[in-house]
C-alpha cells in the first residue's frame, strides 16, 4: 500500500478552511441580495402608492412582463418572480457577487477534496469527515450547474447555508486525519455506491431548499389572495409555489432514480461483503425508508389532494430522513455500516 | 385513480325530514361490496397511504434489536427490560420484518399494485395497437401551436405537405397516421413515448418479481457459520457448521461435499500512521479447497469483499482472531485437553476472551476463563492490557475453576462462556494463589495438585460465513429491469402531434401543427421549436422565412403558446 502523503493532507485541510471562508462570504452576499431586493420592493411599492396610477420602474427580480403584471389589483404573477426562472429582470449585483464567490469557493473546495484523495491514494469518501466535505462540494457544484440553466439564485442563502453546516460538521464534528481504508471498505463498490449516494443526497438538498421556499410561498400566495397583508416581502424574488413544485419534482425524479441505484449498488456490495444482499441492517432500513418516502412523493403528484403543500412536506420529510440516516444512524445506531474513527 | 367528481343535484323541495332521504342508496350486495373494496384498495390514495405506512413500519426495526440479525442481543434486551420487553415481543418488535403487521402492509401494497398494473397494462396494450387519436378540429387549443405559410411558388400540395410532415415525425420516433389525404384538409396524427408507460409497468411488475425471488431464496436457500483455525479444515456437511440457518424447504442433500483448509491467515496492520497506528489494512486467508472428496486440491485466496464460490455456495471472510494452543493436564498427570482455543476479540488491540473447558480432567473437571493479550503490557494501576494487535508479547491471563462443568447432561451450552456458579474457584486475584499469567511456552501448576496448564503456541483463525441463495440472480435481474423501467417512466415523454394542411385561395399552402403532452413534459416547448425548424427547412429553406408565417389556416386562435396552458395540461394525468 503506498504511503500517505501528510504534506498534501495538510494542504487539503488548508483548502477546506479557505473554501469554508469563501462560502461564508458568498452566503452573506446572497443574504444581502435578499434583504436588498426586499428593500427595493418596499421603496417601489411606497412610491407606487404615492403616485397612484403612475407606472414605476420594474421592481428588482420581478421577472419579464412584470410591468404588465404590476397592476394595482396585486395579481399572483405580480407578487412572485418569473415562473420560467430565466435570467431576466434587472441586475442583482449582490447575487452576482454571491455566485462568483461560490464558484471561487467551489474551486478551492475541489482542490481540498482532490488533494485529500491524492494524499490517501484513494477516493476521498471513506469516513464521516470525507462524506461531509465531498458531499458539500457536490451540493455546491450541482447548485452551480443548475444555475447555468435556471436562475435559482434565490436558493443561494439556503443552499450555501447547508453547505456551511456540512463544512462545519466535517471540521468541528468529525475531524479525522487522513488514513488508509479498513479492509471492509476496500472495494470498487465504495466508488460506485457512495458517489451516487452523495450525488443523490446533493439533489435532495436542493429540492429540500426549494420545498421549504414552496411552503413559504404558498402561504404567502394564500395571504395575498385573501387580501391580507403579505409577510416576507423578500419572497418576491422567489418564483411561484407552483413553478417551484414543478422544478423540484423534476430534480427529485432524477434523485430518486439515483437513490434507487444507490440502494441496488449497496445491495450488490452487501452480497459481496457479507453474503446477503439485504439484511435489514439499520443503514439499509433507513435507505429503504428514504426510498419509500420519495416513492410516496412521486405518487403524490398523481394523487388528487396530495399535490402542492402536501407533496412539499413529503419532500421535506424525505430529506430529514436523509439527514437522520447520515448523522444519527451513522453515529448512534449499531450496525454493519460503522466507520472506524467515525 | 378512481376518484370521481360528484355533481350536486338540485334536490326537489320535500316536506319535513330533508337530509339524506332524497338520496336512494342502492344496495351493494356481496359482489358490489367486493367491487367497492377492490376499488378502494387499488385507488391511488390507498396505495400512497400504504406506501407511507410501510416507511413508518420499517422504522422500529432499526430502533429495537432484531432476532434474525442478532438473537443474543434480543435475549439480553429481554433480560434488561423484564417489564416492557415481553410486551414489545408480543407486538413482534424484535421480528419486525417478518411480523404480521409489516407483512400485511407490504402484501396489501403489492395487491394494490397488481390491481393497478393489470388495468393499466390492458389499456396500454390497446393504446399501442390503436392509431394515433383523431386530429382535433381546433389545433390552436393545444398547449403548443404554430402555423407556417408555404408560398405558392413552392408548388406544394397540401397532401404532400402532410406526407412530408409524417416522414419528419416518423424519423423523430413518432408513430404516424395520415388522414383525409384526398380531402382539401389532409392531416397527420402522431404519437410517441409509449416506452414511458411501458417503463412504468415494467418497473412495478419487476418489484413483484423481486419479491418473488426473495421468497425463492427464503424457501430453498441456507446459510451457516464456521470458525476455522489455521491448519484445520471445514467440510460442507451439516455437522461441520457452528451455526446453520436452513430455508423453509431446505434438504440436507442440497449440500455439496466440498472441503476447505485454512493454510495461513495473514493480517497487515498500519505501521506508518501516527493517528491510525495499528489499524488493520488487509486480511488474507490462504486456503486449499477441494470441490469434492475426489477432486484435485486447489489453492485459493479469500479476502474481505472477495468471496469464494464453492459448490454453488459463496464463502465469505467475516472475522478473525487468535487461537492460543494450550495443553491441560489433570490431577492424575494425563492430558485432559490439547489444542487451539478460539479467543473472541473484544477490541481493536485484539484483547480476546478465552475459555478452556477440560471435562475429561480427573479427579475434577477443570475450567479456565480469562483474556488472551497479543502484546501484554501493564498500565500504572498494574492492570494488564494489550498494547498492539500483533503477537509481540502473547500472554494468557486466566482464572481457573474445578467441579462439574455441566457438560455431561447433553444440554447444549455456549463454548465461549464458562458457567462458574456451580464451580469452585482455584485461581483468581482474590485468592492466595492469584490469577494465572502464562507467557509463551510457559506452564503453570494448579494449586492443590489439580493439574497444570501450558501455553504451547499461537495460531490465527478465520470466521467464515457460507451462503446459498438461489433467488439472488433473479433479484438482480428484476432489480435492473425495474431501474430501467423507472428511468424510462420518469425521463421519457409521451407526446402527440397533429399537422394539418390546406390551400389558401391565394395559392399558399397553410400548415398548422399542435403538440400535446400526456403527463409531465417540460420539454414540449423545445420539441415544438425543433419540429418547426424541421418543417421550415423542408418547405421554406430556400426562402427568407421571416414574417411569412403569421397566417392562420382555419381558426383564429390566441395561440401565443401560453405557458400556463402548458402547465395545466401537464397536470392532467
Amino acid at each position: 500500500m503506498p504511503s500517505i502523503d501528510y504534506t498534501l493532507a495538510l494542504y487539503s485541510e488548508r483548502f477546506m478552511l479557505l473554501a469554508a471562508f469563501a462560502y461564508t462570504v458568498a452566503f452573506l452576499a446572497f443574504t444581502w441580495d435578499m434583504a436588498r431586493s426586499s428593500k427595493t420592493i418596499r421603496t417601489v411599492e411606497s412610491r407606487l402608492e404615492n403616485k397612484a396610477g403612475v407606472r414605476e420602474t420594474v421592481p428588482a427580480g420581478a421577472g419579464n412582463g412584470s410591468a404588465r403584471d404590476w397592476d394595482a389589483d396585486g395579481s399572483r404573477e405580480a407578487q412572485t418572480a418569473d415562473s420560467a426562472m430565466g435570467y431576466t429582470g434587472p441586475r442583482r449585483n449582490a447575487a452576482r457577487v454571491g455566485v462568483a464567490l461560490t464558484v471561487l469557493a467551489a474551486a478551492i473546495h475541489a482542490a481540498g477534496v482532490v488533494t485529500r484523495g491524492l494524499a490517501a491514494h484513494r477516493v476521498p469518501w471513506g469516513n464521516m469527515y470525507e462524506f461531509c466535505t465531498t458531499g458539500a462540494l457536490v451540493v455546491a457544484v450541482v447548485f452551480l450547474l443548475v444555475l447555468t440553466r435556471r436562475d435559482l439564485r434565490f436558493l443561494g442563502t439556503v443552499v450555501l447555508g447547508l453547505v456551511l453546516v456540512m463544512m462545519m460538521a466535517a471540521t468541528i464534528g468529525f475531524p479525522t486525519p487522513v488514513a488508509h481504508l479498513v479492509p471492509a471498505l476496500q472495494s470498487y463498490w465504495l466508488i460506485i455506491h457512495v458517489s451516487v449516494a452523495v450525488i443523490a443526497s446533493a439533489l435532495f438538498t436542493l429540492t429540500f431548499a426549494m420545498s421549504v421556499l414552496q411552503l413559504l410561498q404558498a402561504d404567502r400566495e394564500t395571504r395575498i389572495r385573501s387580501g391580507r397583508k403579505e409577510r416576507l416581502p423578500f419572497m418576491r424574488i422567489v418564483p411561484s409555489a407552483q413553478s417551484l413544485e414543478n422544478l423540484s419534482y423534476r430534480i427529485n425524479a432524477v434523485a430518486f432514480v439515483l437513490w434507487t441505484f444507490t440502494l441496488m449498488a449497496g445491495a450488490i456490495w452487501a452480497e459481496q461483503a457479507w453474503g446477503r444482499y439485504w439484511g435489514w441492517d439499520t443503514k439499509e432500513v433507513w435507505t429503504f425508508v428514504i426510498w419509500v418516502v420519495y416513492a410516496g412523493y412521486l405518487h403524490a403528484r398523481a394523487t388528487r389532494g396530495w399535490t402542492g403543500t402536501r407533496s412539499a412536506w413529503l419532500s421535506i420529510v424525505g430529506y430529514l430522513c436523509v439527514v437522520f440516516n447520515f448523522t444519527i444512524v451513522n453515529m448512534f445506531f449499531s450496525g454493519l455500516h460503522s466507520y472506524s474513527g467515525v | 385513480m378512481t376518484d370521481k367528481a360528484t355533481t350536486p343535484r338540485p334536490s326537489k323541495p320535500r316536506p319535513a325530514k330533508g337530509g339524506r332521504d332524497d338520496v336512494a342508496l342502492p344496495a351493494l350486495g356481496l359482489l358490489g361490496t367486493l367491487r367497492w373494496a377492490w376499488n378502494q384498495l387499488t385507488s391511488m390514495k390507498t396505495a400512497l397511504f400504504l406506501l407511507l405506512l410501510l416507511a413508518v413500519a420499517a422504522v422500529p426495526g432499526s430502533l429495537f434489536p432484531q432476532r434474525p440479525a442478532d438473537p443474543a442481543v434480543v435475549t439480553q434486551y429481554l433480560k434488561d427490560n423484564p417489564e416492557t420487553g415481553p410486551w414489545l415481543d408480543r407486538f413482534q418488535l424484535f421480528d419486525v420484518y417478518s411480523s404480521v403487521w409489516f407483512s400485511a402492509i407490504y402484501l396489501l401494497l403489492f395487491i394494490s399494485l397488481i390491481g393497478c398494473v393489470i388495468p393499466r397494462a390492458k389499456a396500454h396494450f390497446k393504446a399501442m395497437r390503436s392509431k394515433p387519436p383523431r386530429t382535433p378540429s381546433r389545433l390552436s387549443r393545444m398547449p403548443e401551436y404554430g402555423t407556417l405559410a408555404v408560398p405558392a411558388s413552392m408548388s406544394l400540395a397540401p397532401a404532400d405537405a402532410v406526407r412530408d410532415a409524417a416522414q419528419i415525425l416518423r424519423r423523430r420516433g413518432y408513430r404516424v397516421d395520415v388522414r383525409d389525404e384526398d380531402s382539401d384538409r389532409p392531416s397527420v396524427g402522431a404519437e410517441r413515448g409509449f416506452a414511458k408507460e411501458l417503463g412504468n409497468l415494467v418497473f412495478h411488475t419487476s418489484l413483484i418479481g423481486v419479491l418473488a425471488c426473495v421468497a425463492v431464496g427464503g424457501l430453498f436457500g441456507y446459510s451457516g457459520q464456521k470458525i476455522v483455525v489455521e491448519g484445520e479444515s471445514f467440510v460442507n456437511t451439516l455437522v461441520s457448521y457452528d451455526t446453520f440457518t436452513p430455508g423453509s424447504n431446505f434438504t440436507e442433500d442440497q449440500l455439496s461435499p466440498y472441503s476447505l483448509t485454512l493454510d495461513e491467515f495473514e493480517i497487515e496492520f498500519d505501521r506508518e500512521s501516527t493517528t491510525h497506528y495499528g489499524q488493520p489494512l488487509d486480511f488474507t486467508a490462504n486456503v486449499t479447497v477441494k470441490e469434492d472428496p475426489e477432486a484435485e486440491a486447489e489453492e485459493q485466496v479469500l479476502k474481505v469483499n472477495s468471496p469464494l464460490t464453492l459448490g454453488g455456495t459463496r464463502v465469505y471472510l467475516v472475522g478473525n482472531g487468535y487461537a492460543p494452543t494450550v495443553t491441560v493436564r489433570d490431577g492424575e498427570g494425563n492430558v485432559a485437553f490439547e489444542g487451539p482455543v478460539v479467543a473472541v476479540p473484544t477490541d481493536a488491540m485484539y484483547t480476546s476472551l478465552a475459555v478452556v473447558k477440560a471435562p475429561d480432567a480427573k479427579p475434577d473437571q477443570l475450567g479456565f476463563v480469562g483474556f488472551f493479550l497479543p502484546t501484554a503490557m501493564i498500565d500504572e494501576a498494574g492492570v494488564s492490557y494489550s498494547g498492539d494487535p500483533d503477537p509481540l508479547n502473547p500472554q494468557l491471563n486466566l482464572n481457573s475453576y474445578y467441579g462439574d462443568l455441566g457438560l455431561d447432561e447433553g444440554v447444549p451450552s455456549n463454548v465461549y462462556v464458562l458457567e462458574t456458579e456451580d464451580l469452585t474457584p482455584l485461581n483468581n486475584r482474590d485468592l492466595d494463589a492469584g490469577g494465572i499469567v502464562l507467557g509463551a511456552n510457559q506452564t503453570y501448576e494448579l494449586p492443590d495438585g489439580k493439574g497444570s496448564i501450558t501455553f504451547d503456541g499461537l495460531k490465527r483463525y478465520a470466521a467464515l460465513d457460507i451462503h446459498y441463495d438461489p433467488g439472488k440472480t433473479g433479484v438482480l435481474v428484476f432489480a435492473v429491469l425495474s431501474l430501467s423501467g423507472l428511468a424510462a417512466s420518469l425521463f421519457l415523454a409521451r407526446r402527440r402531434v397533429w399537422v394539418r394542411a390546406g390551400q389558401h385561395p391565394d395559392g399558399r399552402v397553410m400548415v398548422e401543427y399542435g403538440l400535446l403532452a400526456r403527463g409531465e413534459d417540460p420539454r414540449l416547448t423545445s420539441e415544438a421549436a425543433a419540429l418547426r425548424g424541421l418543417f421550415t427547412a423542408k418547405w421554406l429553406a430556400p426562402q427568407d422565412t421571416e414574417g411569412q408565417n403569421v397566417g392562420r389556416v382555419s381558426v383564429p386562435a390566441n395561440a401565443s403558446a401560453d405557458s400556463n396552458a402548458a402547465e395545466e395540461s401537464g397536470k392532467d394525468q
